[in-house]
C-alpha cells in the first residue's frame, strides 16, 4: 500500500516544502498564474470525471464553483468578522479554512445532486442545455441574495488561500478521481460513456452512476470555488457567468476528454496562454480570447476530436517509450 | 379584465417571435438531430443586418412599408447565407461523427458569433432604426396595441404560412420530409441530402433573420448577446411542441410566450428565465416527446 501511495505523498511533502519559501522568492505575477492555474486543473479534472469519463456534457461547472465559493467565503468572513484574532493565527485560520472549505464542497454536492437527479436521466444535448440553464438559474439566485452581497460582490474576504493549500486541493483531486476511474466502481462511469444501453443491461444502473459523478465533480468544483474565493478576496456573480463554464469545458476538450493528465495539462498551458494574449488584449481594447477559444474548439473537432492526449494518461505514453527502449 | 387582455396580447407577440426561431431548430433537429446553438446567434445577426442594412441605405430616415418590407427580406437573405456557411464549413464535416462532437462544434459556432459579434458590432447595445412609423392607433379604452405588436404577428403568421406550404406543397418541402424520414435511404432514392440539409438550414435561418428585425422594431435595443436567451427559450418552445414538429414548435412557443406574460404579469417577476429551464426539465422528465412528437424507441 505504501508503494503504491509513495508518488502521491512524495508529492505532498514537495507542495508543503515548497509552501515555505515560494510564494516569497517568486515574481507576484507569475505566483498568481501559478495559483489560477492550481485551481483551474481541479476544475478541468473534476469536470473531465463528468464530462469526459462519464461522457455527459455539462456546461454548468462555474455554478457550482461559484456556490463552494460563496458558502466558504460566506462563513469566513462572519467567523472572523467576530473572531479577527483567527486571521492571523497560523493554525487557528488553516483549520477554519479547510473546515470552509470542506463545507463549500458539500454545499456545492449537495445542488449537484439537487440538480442532477432530474436532469441526468436527459441525455447528450439536452443535458447540455438544462444544466447550462441551471448554472445561469444559480448566478441569478446568487444575485438577488443581499446578505452576500448581491450585484455588488462580497469584499474583504480573509486571504487564507496558500500555495499549500492550491497544489494539495489539486493533488488530492488528481489522485481521487484517478484513482476512482482505475476501479471497479469507476469503471461504471465508462461504460455509461461507451454504450448506455448496454450498460444498463449489464446491470449498471445508469442514473445513479451519472448523478455520483456529478456529485463528485461538483464536490470538487466548489472546494476550487473556495480556494478562489480566498486568493482573489472578493467574488462576483459576474465572475462565475458561462464564459467561465465554457473555460473550463475547452480545457477538458483540449486536454482530452477522459485523459486526466490531459486535463491537467491543458488547464496549465490555457492559463498562460490567457495572460500572453493580455498585452494584445490591452494594446487593441478588444477581448480575442474567447473568440481565438471558440475558433480553437471548432478546429479541434474538425480535425482532433479527441483533444491532445485522447484517452491516454501520462504514464500509458511513458511506458510505451520504455517498451520500444527494451524491445529496440 | 382588461389586464387579462393585455397580457394575452403582450403573450402572443413575444410567443409568436420565439415561434419563429424555434421552427429553424425544430426543421434542423428534424432533419439532422443536431441541436444548433449558434441559431440564437443567427437570429442577433439577422437584427445586426436590418440595422446595418437601415442605416446604410437611408431607410431609417423614410419609414415605410416599402421600407420595412425590404429590411426584412436584405436580413432573412444574409441570415440564410450564414446559415449556409455555418453548414457548410461547421457541421457537414462532422456527418458521420459522434453526436457529442457535434455538439461540442455547435457551442463552439455560437460563441464564435457572438464574440465575433462583439468585435465586429462592439458590445454596447445599439439603436434599432424606426424603419415603419404606424399611423393608427388601435388601442380599444384601456388595452394597449402598439400596431407593430400586430404588425410584428401577422409577418410572422404569413412567414410560417409560407413555411408550410413549402415543407408540404413543394418537390424541395417533400425532399426535405423525406431526408428526415431517413436520410440514407433518401439519398439511394436520389435525393441530393447534402443539398437538402443546406435547403433546411437556410429556411430555418431565414426566419431567425426575420425574427431578429421584427424584434428589432418592437424593443429597439439590440446587442451580440441578445440572441442567447431568446434562443434557449426557442428551443424549449421547440421541445415542448415536440421536437421536430413544425405545428409543435408554433403552439409551444405561443404556449411559452403566454405563460411568460402571466407569469411576469402575476406572480414573479424575477423568475422569467428560470420558468423556461423548469419547464423544460419538466417537459422531459413526463412527456419528453412533447406536446406532438411521436415517440421513437431507441436501438441498441
Amino acid at each position: 500500500m505504501i508503494k503504491s501511495l509513495k508518488f502521491w505523498i512524495i508529492a505532498l511533502v514537495a507542495i508543503w516544502i515548497g509552501n515555505l519559501f515560494i510564494a516569497d522568492n517568486m515574481n507576484p505575477y507569475f505566483f498568481s498564474i501559478l495559483m489560477y492555474a492550481g485551481i483551474n486543473v481541479t476544475l478541468a479534472v473534476s469536470l473531465n470525471l463528468v464530462n469526459g469519463f462519464t461522457g455527459q456534457f455539462s456546461m454548468g461547472h462555474a455554478g457550482f464553483m461559484s456556490i463552494g465559493g460563496y458558502v466558504a467565503a460566506y462563513i469566513s468572513t462572519t467567523w472572523t468578522g467576530t473572531h479577527p484574532d483567527w486571521i492571523a493565527d497560523p493554525f487557528l485560520s488553516n483549520i477554519l479554512f479547510v473546515f470552509n472549505m470542506l463545507l463549500g464542497g458539500f454545499a456545492a454536492a449537495g445542488v449537484g445532486y439537487l440538480v442532477g437527479l432530474p436532469s441526468l436521466r436527459l441525455k447528450g444535448d439536452y443535458l447540455a442545455i438544462v444544466t447550462l440553464g441551471f448554472g445561469e438559474i444559480i448566478r441569478v439566485f446568487i444575485l438577488n441574495i443581499d446578505a452576500i452581497g448581491g450585484a455588488r460582490g462580497m469584499p474583504n474576504i480573509p486571504p487564507f488561500t496558500s500555495f499549500g493549500w492550491v497544489f494539495t486541493l489539486l493533488l488530492v483531486t488528481v489522485f481521487t478521481i484517478w484513482r476512482l476511474v482505475r476501479s471497479s466502481e469507476g469503471r461504471k462511469f465508462m461504460s455509461v460513456r461507451e454504450d448506455e444501453i448496454a450498460a444498463e443491461a449489464m446491470g449498471v444502473n445508469t442514473t445513479a452512476t451519472k448523478v455520483k459523478a456529478f456529485v463528485i465533480g461538483a464536490f470538487f468544483a466548489g472546494t476550487a470555488g473556495a480556494l478562489f474565493a480566498h486568493y482573489l478576496r472578493y467574488l462576483n456573480p459576474q465572475t462565475f457567468d458561462f464564459n467561465r463554464s465554457f473555460e473550463v469545458i475547452i480545457m477538458v476538450v483540449l486536454g482530452g476528454m477522459g485523459s486526466i493528465s490531459g486535463s491537467v495539462f491543458a488547464a496549465f498551458f490555457l492559463t498562460f496562454v490567457r495572460e500572453a494574449l493580455r498585452p494584445l488584449q490591452e494594446l487593441t481594447q478588444l477581448d480575442f480570447r474567447m473568440i481565438i477559444y471558440s475558433l480553437m474548439l471548432i478546429v479541434l473537432m474538425l480535425t482532433r476530436p479527441n483533444g491532445i492526449f485522447g484517452t491516454r494518461e501520462l504514464t500509458d505514453v511513458i511506458s510505451l517509450l520504455k517498451k520500444k527502449r527494451s524491445t529496440s | 379584465m382588461t389586464e387579462l387582455i393585455q397580457h394575452l396580447i403582450n403573450g402572443l407577440s413575444l410567443g409568436s417571435i420565439y415561434a419563429l426561431i424555434a421552427l429553424g431548430y425544430t426543421m434542423v433537429f428534424g432533419i439532422l438531430q443536431l441541436i444548433n446553438f449558434a441559431h440564437g446567434d443567427v437570429y442577433m445577426l439577422g437584427a445586426f443586418i436590418g440595422m446595418y442594412f437601415a442605416r446604410v441605405t437611408g431607410a431609417a430616415e423614410n419609414p415605410s412599408v416599402f421600407n420595412l418590407l425590404a429590411t426584412l427580406l436584405v436580413a432573412m437573405v444574409g441570415c440564410a447565407l450564414a446559415g449556409f456557411l455555418i453548414e457548410r464549413f461547421a457541421y457537414r464535416p462532422l456527418r458521420r461523427a459522434p453526436r457529442i462532437n457535434v455538439l461540442i462544434t455547435a457551442v463552439g459556432v455560437s460563441l464564435f458569433l457572438e464574440f465575433a459579434g462583439q468585435l465586429g458590432f462592439g458590445s454596447d447595445p445599439k439603436f434599432f432604426p424606426q424603419v415603419y412609423q404606424p399611423t393608427v392607433d388601435w388601442s380599444m379604452g384601456d388595452i394597449k396595441i402598439n400596431p407593430l405588436q400586430v404588425i410584428v404577428f401577422a409577418i410572422s403568421i404569413v412567414l410560417m404560412a409560407g413555411l408550410q406550404f413549402l415543407i408540404f406543397k413543394t418537390r424541395t418541402g417533400r425532399a426535405m420530409r423525406a431526408a428526415s424520414f431517413n436520410h440514407d435511404l433518401a439519398s439511394l432514392m436520389g435525393i441530393p441530402t447534402d443539398r437538402v440539409i443546406s435547403l433546411t438550414f437556410m429556411a430555418g435561418s431565414a426566419l431567425a433573420g426575420a425574427a431578429g428585425v421584427l424584434v428589432g422594431m418592437i424593443y429597439p435595443k439590440i446587442e451580440p448577446l441578445m440572441g442567447v436567451m431568446p434562443g434557449l427559450k426557442a428551443f424549449v418552445s421547440a421541445v415542448l411542441g415536440g421536437i421536430g414538429n413544425i405545428t409543435g414548435a408554433v403552439v409551444g412557443a405561443i404556449t411559452l410566450g403566454l405563460a411568460e406574460e402571466f407569469l411576469v404579469g402575476y406572480w414573479a417577476p424575477t423568475f422569467r428565465d428560470a420558468l423556461a429551464f423548469g419547464l423544460l426539465i419538466l417537459i422531459l422528465l413526463f412527456k419528453p416527446t412533447g406536446l406532438f412528437g411521436v415517440h421513437k424507441s431507441e436501438k441498441v
